[in-house]
């Protein structure tokens, strides 16, 4: 699981109310290198939680990210943010671990990098 | 389909381990897999202004539509309820990222994130209740409220789907409308009973382009409607595992050129490459022929 996937996923237990982010117990973290593209990196930085990604990051180790995202208008021309962001976003992967709850404290294993979302009957 | 998988057991039962594998291994599923993929992203409509734009594959399997999606250039999110079929993926090396999860459940992403949703012949499944907690209903509900509210505006989804007949489908569109979806259903070669698909395309916010219309044997667009009128389905209501045999009645007056030009009038619906009718169709030859 990258940490895009983390950025858009909540908790939908029923009542829940700080569904999102999930915080993350990361036991294996591996590197996968992918294609540097601005153009999508463009495109999804309007959509995501800038702080959940940070956090989400430095729970897996990566703590290169400032803690704002910088203006839309000096996003063109500033490659080394670019950079961090395409790393942290795209090429962090949570093999094993689990995704947490902040509220309820339940925990969805992550293994072979597929977080288990399936909830339980009564949860729903 | 002689026995529907949806009525033998729950998705994350059917495929289990060795039928993940018989699926992806079968050539023939591949290739079906591979072209549907490509018609629903075609009916997507993206904006093709050479940005990769992040989609949701829902049902994935064992990612043989996501891969279509990498191929095209855009990066994915692949939801399924069967492990086993996911874990094929995960060998398979996809790049798209995996969830397991019930669709039925609710999807759980955050509002506005999905640049559009595909889903290949994954739909049906929720039509059926697999446990007694189970409401076919509530499922639909529950899925479609999640994927409109996870779409960006102006997105699509595009569903390849097989649904077993008219009640089923028309249960799909009613969830997806109540929902707060627009759009409707494109049907390609709808004469032809092997070549007929079916893509329900939904759109959420403004729609700027008109639905793309459906193929025919002229590859052609025809316009389909929810209502348009299907000789296959809807004449079975129970399941169709007792689905009536077609009686072959011996016409005993012979092929006349009357009959030659109609079956071959008929083949050309169904979409095949027929020689044109000319004086010579069904011209009585010499006896040594």
């Amino acid at each position: 699981m990258r940490l895009i996937v983390h950025n858009m996923l909540s908790c939908n237990i029923r009542g829940v109310v700080n569904k999102f982010p999930l915080r993350i117990e990361p036991e294996k973290i591996i590197v996968k290198e992918v294609d540097f593209n601005p153009d999508f990196l463009k495109h999804m930085i309007a959509k995501i939680d800038w702080k959940a990604l940070v956090d989400g990051a430095r729970s897996m180790g990566y703590t290169e990210l400032p803690d704002h995202a910088p203006d839309t208008t000096t996003l063109e021309s500033d490659e080394p943010f670019l950079r961090k962001f395409h790393h942290s976003l795209l090429e962090l992967h949570l093999e094993e671990g689990s995704l947490v709850c902040s509220e309820t404290g339940r925990k969805f294993p992550v293994n072979k990098g597929i977080p288990n979302m399936l909830f339980h009957e009564d949860e729903v | 389909m002689a026995n529907r998988p949806e009525l033998l057991a729950p998705p994350e039962i059917f495929y289990d381990e060795t039928e993940a594998r018989k699926y992806t291994s079968s050539s023939r599923i591949v290739d079906i897999q591979a072209k549907l993929s490509e018609r629903a992203l075609e009916l997507l409509a993206l904006p093709e202004d050479g940005v990769p734009r992040f989609l949701l594959d829902i049902g994935c399997g064992s990612g043989l539509s996501g891969e279509t999606i990498s191929e095209n250039g855009h990066h994915w999110l692949g939801l399924d309820i069967s492990a086993s079929m996911l874990n094929v993926a995960v060998e398979r090396e996809v790049e798209g990222d995996l969830l397991l999860g019930d669709m039925g459940q609710g999807l759980g992403l955050r509002p506005g994130v999905i640049d559009g949703a595909i889903s290949i012949s994954a739909v049906q499944w929720l039509c059926n209740a697999d446990k007694s907690s189970h409401e076919p209903r509530l499922r639909l509900k529950a899925f479609f409220g999640s994927l409109y509210r996870c779409l960006s505006r102006g997105a699509r989804a595009v569903f390849q789907v097989y649904p077993e007949n008219i009640k089923q489908r028309e249960l799909i569109l009613r969830q997806a409308l109540q929902a707060g979806f627009g759009g409707g259903l494109v049907v390609d070669y709808p004469h032809s009973t092997k070549k007929r698909k079916e893509f329900l395309v939904l759109t959420c916010g403004s729609v700027q382009t008109s639905i793309q219309t459906g193929k025919n044997e002229h590859d052609e667009g025809c316009s389909e409607d929810d209502s348009s009128e299907d000789e296959e389905s809807g004449m079975v209501s129970m399941s169709d595992r007792n689905r009536p045999k077609k009686r072959q009645k011996p016409n005993k007056e012979g092929k006349s050129r009357e009959w030659m030009l109609r079956k071959k009038e008929q083949s050309r619906r169904k979409g095949n490459d027929v020689p044109a009718d000319s004086k010579y169709t069904g011209r009585k030859r010499k006896s040594r022929f």
